[in-house]
């Protein structure tokens, strides 16, 4: 028994990361073929940094991923303080599913829909291309949102009602008492919702393809349009670095959760001992 | 005396609940005004509106004669201590201290003195670098105190800040409370459900009841002199009996006419009459005024819990003498045991120990949330 699923973990790890494995150790590989590997070297890495137009999508993604990550989660953030104030509970439940839509709603009808909307705002403003950088920003931020809202809000109900209160109280303005209590109450929340919005953003190419224009071109899009002709290794360079940058960032999101977590059993100790303590008397 | 506080005929309600019905109260400079009365009486959120956190539907507030109405709460001279305290976990006991001093970008060394000085008021000098969250609820509730006392408000609203506490550690939080208002010389506006707490802390009590004032006065005048039969009820065990003032000074109930010390009402005016249960003397049956059968006795250390059923109504009695169920007792009334009441909305509601028992009083008992 203990074998049998031990063995079928060692399974299920290999079909996860083999393929990746393949991917990495054919990076490294000297020659173009995909089955013999004949010696290793760094000359798809070279090659890749003297590919122009890959490095511009690079730049490009960079470029959207941060900005959008930016935007949706100072937006998003904020949006969770007001959806968190609405006093009306089906009020909330109804805004809070409305922000949701972009979650659960498929990629591809996200994507269509945003490009008919741009297509036709620009018609009518009488442009003949009205996709460029903006339209994917402006999309990127649309399906980011609603994971930043999803971070933020449930550190907001953790908190205790009384402390923005208290800050007031104790001579804060309103948006000081968020600045230097509420804020870092919900950082934990709101570093995960930033780190998400970039990874979504990083790889998004569905939404991306269908708001993206000729002039602004992100890596998924560049790749996509690559394996129409012929994959070279270098792309298997460039999505190894691609790999390790992502696993990074999942890593660094873990730590900051598993501080969390950490501080959250100390404050329920403290609570368990205050209660013998009152229980005791 | 001034006033500090004034609010003028103020109305709040939430969702078409009324929850303060037009309001009127004066608090004057140096005192420690309790407001006291069950949950959901109106007293949290009256403390709520001094703090500038909710605001009055309609009626004034006026602080130092300066109408505050739309003030926030930043701009009130007015700090609270917060039920559950609202310390800032992110921060350490001297920097939640410290942190209206910050906000008014007060200059470091005198931060550090002045936080120094105001943990060593609380007692907790030896603190100032732990974690707030490492503290113990009395400590805690010490560091909500300094923080809210730093900025020297001249009013310090307090909600129900014991409640969290043993009793032990409440009793002496209570003495040292009282002692920090009269060494800071600031206007203390305390919440309670705790009629014992109000009773031993407060220069005058605010009894309050479905968001109406029922009496203002001082401890012992609450208690010697309650208004109505919630009152009387509500601050601590009352008998209130029916009974029909014949004239001044001389009152009849139970059946008996009894010689009190009040005046002033019509004659043959219906009347609630409270006698307090440790005012009630036991004596022979030749003497007595009244006789009755014991229904229950418990032993509650100091003194004995009687109740005794006389002409179907059931009395409370506090006594050093003993008795056992099923004896039947005489028992005897002075004229200054004997209060008389108007009668009011809350007559026949209260003073009847019929239903009595020790287990249903605790259940019942506004000091088991917390």
């Amino acid at each position: 028994m203990k074998i049998t699923s031990k063995l079928y973990t060692a399974l299920i790890f290999i079909f996860l990361f083999a393929p990746i494995l393949v991917l990495l150790v054919f990076s490294f590989n000297e020659a173009k073929s995909l089955s013999v590997f004949s010696g290793f070297s760094l000359k798809w890495y070279q090659e890749l940094f003297h590919d122009e137009n890959t490095l511009e999508s690079v730049k490009n993604t960079l470029i959207l991923a941060v900005a959008a990550t930016v935007i949706s989660t100072v937006m998003g953030t904020a949006a969770a303080v007001g959806i968190h104030k609405l006093k009306n509970r089906w009020y909330r439940m109804a805004v809070n599913t409305v922000t949701n839509i972009p979650m659960i709603n498929p990629d591809i009808i996200t994507g269509i829909s945003m490009m008919l909307v741009f297509v036709f705002v620009g018609r009518l403003f009488g442009a003949s291309t009205s996709l460029n950088f903006w339209t994917m920003l402006i999309a990127h931020v649309t399906f980011c949102l609603p994971y930043v809202i999803f971070q933020v809000l449930p550190k907001l109900q953790q908190m205790e009602r009384d402390l923005t209160e208290a800050a007031m109280d104790l001579g804060c303005t309103p948006f000081r008492a968020f600045l230097k209590v509420t804020m870092p109450e919900i950082l934990p929340g709101i570093i995960t919702g930033a780190i998400m919005a970039f990874t979504l953003s990083l790889d998004d190419f569905v939404i991306s393809y269908f708001t993206s224009g000729n002039d602004f071109q992100t890596l998924p899009i560049r790749i996509y349009g690559m394996t129409k002709k012929t994959v070279t290794p270098k792309m298997y360079a460039l999505a190894t670095i691609i790999f390790f940058v992502t696993l990074t960032l999942l890593l660094l999101n873990n730590f900051v959760e598993s501080g969390e977590d950490k501080r959250w059993r100390e404050l329920k100790k403290q609570r368990k001992i205050r209660l013998k303590r009152s229980e005791q008397s | 005396m001034k006033k500090v506080i004034e609010l003028k005929n103020i109305s709040k309600a939430f969702g078409g609940e009324l929850i303060l019905d037009d309001i009127s109260l004066d608090i004057y400079d140096n005192e420690f005004i309790t407001l006291l009365g069950p949950s959901g009486c109106g007293k949290t959120t009256m403390l709520r509106m001094i703090g500038g956190f909710e605001h009055p539907d309609c009626g004034d507030i006026l602080f130092m004669n300066e109408k505050i109405n739309d003030v926030p709460p930043h701009k009130r001279n007015v700090n609270t201590v917060f039920q559950k305290y609202a310390l800032f976990p992110h921060l350490n006991v001297f920097e939640n201290v410290a942190f209206p001093l910050r906000e008014r970008k007060v200059p470091k060394k005198e931060i550090r003195e002045k936080v120094e000085k105001m943990l060593s008021l609380v007692m907790l000098s030896n603190f100032a670098e732990r974690s707030v969250t490492s503290l113990s609820g009395g400590q805690q509730q010490r560091v909500a105190i300094a923080r809210a006392l730093i900025n020297h408000p001249k009013v310090l609203l307090l909600d129900e800040p014991l409640g969290a506490l043993d009793l032990k550690l409440r009793k002496d939080m209570q003495q040292e409370l009282k002692k920090i208002q009269k060494t800071t010389g600031i206007t203390f506006v305390f919440v309670t459900h705790d009629q014992e707490e109000a009773l031993s802390m407060s220069d005058t009590i605010v009894v309050m009841s479905e968001g109406k004032i029922q009496q203002i006065g001082t401890p012992t005048d609450i208690y010697n002199e309650p208004q109505n039969a919630f009152v009387a009820d509500f601050i601590g065990e009352s008998n209130i009996i029916d009974g029909v003032m014949l004239e001044n000074y001389r009152v009849s109930f139970s059946g008996h006419t009894f010689q009190c010390l009040d005046a002033g009402f019509a004659q043959g005016e219906q009347v609630d009459v409270v006698v307090r249960p440790e005012d009630v003397d036991i004596v022979p049956l030749e003497n007595a005024m009244l006789q009755g059968v014991v229904t229950a006795v418990t032993f509650m250390g100091v003194h004995n819990e009687i109740i005794v059923d006389i002409g179907g109504f059931k009395w409370m009695i506090q006594t050093t003498d003993s008795a056992s169920v099923d004896d039947r007792i005489g028992i005897s009334l002075d004229p200054d045991a004997i209060h008389i009441m108007k009668k009011s909305k809350y007559s026949g509601m209260f003073g009847d120990y019929s239903s009595y028992s020790n287990e249903l009083d605790e259940l019942s008992d506004p000091g088991g949330e917390a």
